[in-house]
Formats: C-alpha cells, structure tokens, sequence
C-alpha cells in the first residue's frame, strides 16, 4: 500500500497500523510457506502421549522437590562439582580473552591487511559455528575426561565470541584519534596502545564479564559429556532419579546466575 | 579527561604527567596480583584433576581423530534426513511456543506496562531462571520425566526461549517513545487499546528480529538436544560416537555445519524484510 493510499484512507476516518513485512508480495509469500510449514511439520510429530502421562507424576515430584532440595546427603559432590565449574570458569575466561585480543585485532578491518583479516574471521567462524558441546566432545576424546577439555572448550568458544565483538568495536572506533597519534610518527604498536586501546577498553571489560557469566552457565552443561564440572553432579543425580538433590544444583546454579549478572551489571556501569 | 599529575609541583614544566593518579595506580596494581594469584590458584586445582598422560598424547589423539573422519562415509547421509527435520521442526516449535510464553512474560516485566510491581519481579525472576538453565539441562530433566523423544526438545527449546525472548522484548518495551501512548490515552483509550495501538506497533518490528534471531540460535542449540535423549540428529551424533564411528561422525558434523548456514542465511533474509 503506498503513502498516498493511506493517507486518502486516514482522511476516511480509515486508519490501519503498519504492515511489518513491507512488500505485500513477499508478505504473502512468507505467511503461506510457514502455514505450509506448519501444517506439515505437526502432522510429523509424534508423540509417545501416554509416556508423557506417565510422566506427569515425576513431574510433580520435581516440583515439589524444588520446595525442599536437598543440599546435604551429596553436599561433597555438589561442593566439588561446583568449585571444578568455577576455576574452569575463571581459567577459561583468562585464557580466552588473552587469545582473542590478537584474533580481534586481526579482525579488524581498519587495522589489519587483507590476508590477516581473513585468517582471523575464520577463526571467529569455526570456533562459533559449532556449539561447545560438540566441541567438548573432541576435546574430552584427545584430552581424556576432567577439567582440562572443559577449559579448553570454553577458551575455544571464548575466542570466537570475544574476538568478533572486539572486532566489530574496533571498526567503530573514532578514526580521529587514530589520525592524531598516527600524526605524531607513531608506531603500529603505540598506535594500538594510544589511539585503540582506550577507545575499546570499556567495552572489552564489559564483554568479558559478560563472558564470564556466559562461560559459567556452559561450564555447568558440558560436564554432560564428561568436561568436568556441576554438570555432571547433576548428570548423575538426575539419572538415579534423585530430583531433590538435583533441584538443589539447579537452584545453585541460578543463583551463582543471578549473583554475576547482578555483578556484571555493576562493573560495566561502574566502567563505562 | 582531566589532565592529572603524579607529583604535586608548582608549575606545569617540572610536572610530571601520568594517565592515573596514585590512588588509581595502586588499586590496578592490586587488581591485578588478585587476578594473576586467582588464576594460579585456578589452574593448579584444574592441573591437579588432569591425567597428564592423556594431555601428552592429545596431538597424536587429535590426528588420529581426524585422520578416522575422513574421508566421510557419504552413503550414511540418507539416514539422516529424517533426524535433521525433526531438529528443524523442534527448533521452530519450541521457538514458538517460547515465544508464545515469552510475549505477557515481557509485558509484565517492562517498568512502564506492568500492573504491579510485585509483579514485575516475578516476571523478572521467570526470565532469569529460564536463562540461567542451558537448553541442554532443560532437555535432561524434561527427558527423565516425560521420556524420550520429540516432546522433550521441544519444551526444552521453548523454557530456554522465554528468558532470551522475554529480556530482550521487555528492553524493547522499557525504551519505546512515550509520546505515542499519551496521545493514545488522551483519546480515552483502555489499557488494552493503549497496549494495541500505542506500545505493540512500537515494538513489533524489534519481537519479529528477536524471535528470528532465537530460531536461528535455537536450531544450533536443538543439534546437540539429542545427546541427552531428546530426539533430532543430536541422537544419531550420540550413537556414532558411542560406536566410534568417526566417519559418521563428520558426515553429522557437515550437515549440522550446513543447516546452521542455512539457518543463518534464512534469518538474516527475513530480518531484512522487516520494516
């Protein structure tokens, strides 16, 4: 529908809020492939609905464990599992961001020549294609279960992400200053360290408590597959069918979650 | 900045100047040692649950590895198609029921549309907690109490959803325009009206990105949901691995690797779509 239209129509006392998708064709288009999708995908499902009403009484005593978790027949493992999560978490994130410095550098394009531009991004590229878990998986068969392949993972995944943001910021930046040390017959280095470096600073503190918090919630899930960590505390507990104990971790988990988001919402606003 | 200086003389030619004053130098300094003695502490208890036997062989395990996956066993592909659309249709659903759960959720957790603000916490505290619990956590406890299968990942997609969909929203919702809603509610407009015509149009376009956005990360997250026993080719990865067929291994790989662009390519289309 076109400007005019719609004012002639408003003018009528007609008035129609905006369509979202502004081309009608693709509009219907859209709206007719996803019906279709739909219809097809649901009819594909098939669900096991009496395994499912069976389910329903563990459900509730799920819930109720959730009223009272049971913090203490395992509180050894739980201990355990939970400071393994946290030193990974904490190694991890050191690590990564380390490595992701130079790959973000890389990656940006106002400072780095093409070759070095496009190594760099495809670091970034593999290393936040695949999710931690598969790469957990591969690191866990080279490096032998524990701790270790977990931190690995998360350094791994801690690369790509950091060092896409940091890139990206890099390439914000006010060129300005650049131009201002540049003038002064600096070197590629001081450059770095006087034009860039404070320029980003802010913001790559931010994003590396970010990361930190991010890092803890994927510590407790690759212990799934043998990285060490609460996740396999949990793993098991579930397994045995002890939902009192495992709500206990979960609820451990939320508020370790809850604690660094408060956390990082402070330093970054305390930063910037 | 203020300019500062490290010694407090007179005159400006013998000042010396310096980024930070020496309160702050001292605290960085500081802040610092903590760091470097945390990350000591950290790495020995992480070296002391390490078998270094296994670390020493990990390059030799590592070209082991790949030299098994390839080449890929091509012929395995056609048994995986069926898989790959029950991850797709796991994602989609899940998103949607997400969305679905997402969509009030927000609505009472934004300052400005909020009935109550005890209310306002709850829908907080909701948020929080679906986003605190990886979808992988989820699909394990909803795989242990309603079995295994599609149902699991779905629901598991869609608890992990509302807390990415309902922060993001709720944002949306905090920093819409003001002036549209006090001209709706001058009319004498209900709360729904106001909610229909002053806030939804306002924040649409930034719930179609978001949602998008959720699916293309969901069908990531809903690959490795099988692991656990929650249907999709996350099952079939998991039954490869336990038989250590590693040729199987990388034909999964690539066709995760694909679908994953392929998803990429889809949302970013359709974001740019929207208005």
């Amino acid at each position: 529908m076109k400007t005019d239209d719609r004012i002639h129509l408003a003018r009528q006392g007609q008035w129609k809020p905006l369509p979202l998708i502004r081309d009608r064709r693709y509009r219907y288009a859209l709206l007719l492939a996803s019906v279709a999708y739909f219809c097809v995908a649901f009819l594909s499902i098939d669900v096991n609905w009496s395994r499912v009403a069976e389910g329903m009484s563990r459900a509730a005593r799920f819930l109720s464990a959730f009223l009272q978790p049971d913090f203490t027949s395992r509180s050894q493992d739980i201990i355990s599992g939970l400071l393994e999560s946290l030193t990974m978490t904490f190694t991890s994130t050191v690590i990564g961001i380390l490595l992701a410095i130079p790959v973000g550098v890389g990656a940006a394009r106002n400072l780095a020549p093409l070759p070095i531009y496009l190594f760099c991004r495809s670091i970034i590229a593999i290393s936040r294609t695949f999710q931690e878990v598969i790469i957990a998986i591969l690191f866990v068969v080279m490096f032998g279960f524990g701790p270790l392949a977990g931190m690995m993972t998360l350094a791994f995944a801690t690369v790509g992400f950091m060092a896409k943001l940091l890139a990206e910021d890099i390439e914000d930046i006010d060129e300005r200053q650049v131009e201002a040390i540049r003038s002064t017959g600096a070197r590629w280095l001081q450059l770095i360290n006087y034009a860039v470096q404070p320029q980003v600073m802010p913001r790559l503190i931010g994003l590396a408590v970010y990361r930190l918090d991010i890092n803890f919630r994927e510590s407790a899930v690759i212990g799934i597959v043998g990285a060490g960590g609460i996740g396999a505390t949990l793993n098991t507990s579930l397994s045995r069918y002890e939902y009192d104990t495992a709500a206990a971790i979960l609820l451990i988990i939320i508020a370790i979650v809850m604690f660094t988001e408060y956390c990082s919402g402070y330093i970054r606003r305390w930063v910037q | 900045m203020p300019v500062r200086y490290l010694d407090h003389s007179k005159s400006l030619a013998t000042a010396k100047w310096s980024l930070k004053t020496r309160r702050q130098q001292w605290f960085s300094w500081l802040a610092w040692l903590i760091g470097v003695c945390l990350f000591i502490l950290c790495w020995k208890l992480i070296s002391d649950n390490t078998m270094w036997v296994f670390v020493e062989d990990a390059p030799k395990q590592g070209i082991d590895l790949i030299s098994r996956m390839i080449p890929p066993q091509w012929d395995y592909t056609p048994n995986l198609w069926q898989p790959l659309w029950d991850t797709i249709n796991i994602a989609t659903f899940g998103t949607v029921l997400g969305i679905l759960m997402a969509f009030p959720c927000a609505f009472l957790a934004a300052r400005n549309t909020t009935p109550h603000p005890l209310i306002r916490s709850a829908a907080l505290m909701l948020i929080v907690s679906s986003r605190s619990i990886n979808s992988l956590i989820w699909a394990m406890l909803l795989v242990t109490i309603l079995g295994p299968g599609l149902l699991a990942g779905i629901l598991a997609i869609a608890l992990r959803s509302i807390g990415f969909v309902g922060k993001l929203l709720y944002e949306a919702i905090e920093e819409i325009h003001p002036t549209p809603v006090e001209a709706i509610t001058a009319t004498g407009a209900s709360r729904l009206q106001v909610m229909s015509y002053a806030v939804l149009p306002q924040v649409m376009p930034a719930f179609a990105g978001i949602s998008i956005y959720r699916w293309d990360i969901n069908i990531r997250e809903s690959t490795v949901l099988g692991l656990v026993g929650a249907g999709g080719i996350g099952l079939q990865l998991n039954g490869a691995i336990n038989t250590l067929a590693w040729d199987k291994v990388s034909v999964i790989f690539i066709l995760i690797f694909a679908t994953v662009l392929v998803s990429e390519w889809i949302s970013a289309k359709v974001r740019k779509a929207f208005l």
